[in-house]
């Protein structure tokens, strides 16, 4: 028997805490979601039927069952507050993707040329703004734009409006503060490809007398693909759920569908409607992801 | 041979323009944090006036002293069960459920906060739980020892094998082999992986929001009641004491990690 052989066995005892932590804290918790999700509203505390007494038996799990209700699917489903919800927060996760892509793509490119020395405090200098706490960038953002922020201030000293300009409170605001957040995300894996890739690749693509652009678009760009995939994921799912930047610099006329679950919950109170919305927003978050492993698994099989 | 530089004036103003845009807002905020005006945005002379109003402010202190429990509580813990969980997948090869295993440490990584939030405080509420310090604790453990596996892992991927092995060819136990020379290996990813789980948890609104009880709010959710109300120049104090002391953090884990690998190096030739 190898040594590796012998070590795989302690080592897989060092999986159990862990294991058993996240079954607890993480799958039993759906269990629940999905539960609360399939009952009716009670006015109580807590604000829900109660979850089936074992000791009851057969019977009372068979009640259980019975009172399981799809009343707030359906509700859900013939609400146009909740279609809307979501049909915004797809819009908006996929305006702010592009975005990201536009905006991430020339930096991440840029950092994958310097000399090897500047990438890593060029990468540092990336990460550090991730570090610095989120809402405080958020918060940044809101003394840049408001009413009499620097921004309206800068943009009057220079004559280029007349009067200050109405950004807090808009989907600009909004989308500012989404790309602004999630650059990093966008930024790292498309510099891990980009700089992981073979740049003989690149002079052969020129030496054969292809301009510039079409070295990018038919050679680095196709082959980077797995980075522009990685980072497209890593922010379209959180962007759709998002809650906090939406509600601090967006308008409230229209609401995504985080800012829909919080105010259900915390305003008023629904806590099955709420579990309902949590539980179709995962089931369309899954759909991307799901898409994302066949892929990779196709690119797989090609090699 | 030399190389030439592939580096083009559209690459040097594309990173110039990027950084600028990532480091500009918070040099603002950190500016204006010193402003003396009562107005946010009238430029009154520097003064440390907003940073004494928040050591005035019971509420504030008391709201940080609870998120930095909470965070020094809830990395340690993430860090014991994240570095566990990194040497299960890297070193344990197959085990039994090992594809859940390996799916509920991802999916927090990219599932929106809501749902990870309700989730958990419906979790609570059935165990009939008090809501408070520790069941906030638990909720940023559960989320934080995702990012503390994926730090560990990568660093544990990239490690030489051959050493462990042959600590074991030489008549050590597993156990010993993996204590006396993979840990001190890894260690500087563990370091990194505690202080992202703890700026994680300083950080988190919405997860913290879902799982505390009344009377125990943490700092982000005091700041965002606030800036909710309005833009108050305290909140500029405030907000540059963390960046002052997450960047603290940052520094001396860097010192850390450098310490470590000038020692790996000095031991190196041995």
């Amino acid at each position: 028997m190898s040594a590796r052989r012998i070590f795989a066995r302690p080592a897989r005892f060092a999986a159990i805490a862990p294991y058993v932590w996240m079954v607890l804290f993480f799958l039993v918790p759906f269990g629940f979601v999905l539960k609360i999700s399939l009952s009716q509203t009670a006015i109580a505390q807590p604000p829900y039927e109660p979850v089936f007494d074992l000791t009851a038996g057969w019977t009372a799990i068979q009640a259980a069952f019975a009172a399981l209700s799809i009343d707030n699917f359906k509700l859900i489903a013939s609400d146009d507050l909740y279609v809307f919800a979501y049909l915004r927060s797809l819009t908006v996760a996929l305006t702010a993707t592009a975005l990201l892509l536009l905006i991430g793509y020339p930096i991440a490119y840029g950092m994958a040329r310097l000399p090897k020395r500047w990438q890593a405090v060029a990468m540092v200098l990336v990460i550090v703004p991730f570090w610095t706490s989120f809402l405080i960038r958020i918060y940044a953002w809101i003394n840049i734009l408001q009413h009499d922020g620097l921004l309206n201030q800068i943009l009057l000293a220079l004559h280029l409006v007349s009067e200050p300009v109405v950004w807090l409170s808009t989907d600009t605001a909004m989308y500012i503060g989404i790309v602004y957040s999630y650059l990093p995300f966008m930024i790292l894996p498309l510099y891990a490809t980009l700089a992981k890739m073979e740049p003989t690749l690149e002079e052969a693509a020129s030496d054969l007398g292809a301009p510039p652009w079409q070295v990018f678009w038919l050679v680095t760009f196709p082959l980077s693909l797995p980075g522009v995939g990685a980072g497209v994921l890593l922010c379209f799912i959180p962007i759709v759920g998002e809650f906090v930047i939406p509600d601090l610099l967006a308008g409230s006329d229209s609401l995504m569908i985080g800012q829909t679950l919080w105010l259900e919950f915390f305003t008023n109170k629904d806590w099955p409607v709420a579990s309902a919305s949590a539980i179709v927003l995962l089931v369309v978050l899954l759909l991307p992801l799901l898409l994302y492993e066949r892929l990779q698994r196709r690119q797989l099989e090609e090699r | 041979m030399r190389k030439v530089s592939r580096l083009s004036r559209f690459n040097i103003v594309s990173i110039a323009l990027g950084l600028a845009f990532l480091y500009l807002p918070i040099l603002i905020l950190v500016i204006y944090s010193f402003n003396a005006s009562r107005l946010v945005t009238v430029w009154g002379g520097w003064s440390l006036r907003w940073y004494h109003e928040f050591f005035a402010d019971r509420a504030m202190i008391e709201a940080a002293w609870m998120s930095l429990r909470v965070a020094v509580s809830s990395a340690t813990i993430a860090t014991l069960l994240g570095t566990l969980a990194a040497v299960a997948l890297s070193r344990g090869e197959r085990f039994h459920g090992r594809t859940l295993f390996s799916g509920m440490l991802y999916a927090p990584l990219v599932m929106p906060e809501v749902i990870a939030g309700l989730s958990l405080l419906l979790l609570f509420v059935a165990l009939n739980a008090e809501r408070g310090f520790w069941t906030v604790t638990i909720a940023h453990t559960t989320l934080t020892m995702c990012f503390v596996t994926v730090v560990v892992q990568s660093r544990l991927g990239s490690l030489d094998r051959s050493l462990e092995e042959a600590a074991m060819d030489l008549g050590c136990a597993p156990v010993r082999a993996f204590l006396s020379v993979t840990l001190p290996l890894i260690a500087p990813a563990i370091v990194a992986g505690w202080m992202l789980a703890f700026t994680l948890s300083l950080d988190d609104l919405v997860i913290a929001s879902f799982t505390t009880g009344p009377g125990s709010a943490t700092l982000p959710i005091r700041i965002y009641s606030e800036v909710r109300l309005g833009v108050k120049p305290e909140i500029n104090a405030i907000c540059t004491l963390v960046i002052a002391l997450i960047a603290g953090v940052i520094v001396v884990a860097s010192l850390a990690s450098k310490l470590s690998s000038s020692q790996g190096e000095s031991a190196a030739p041995l």
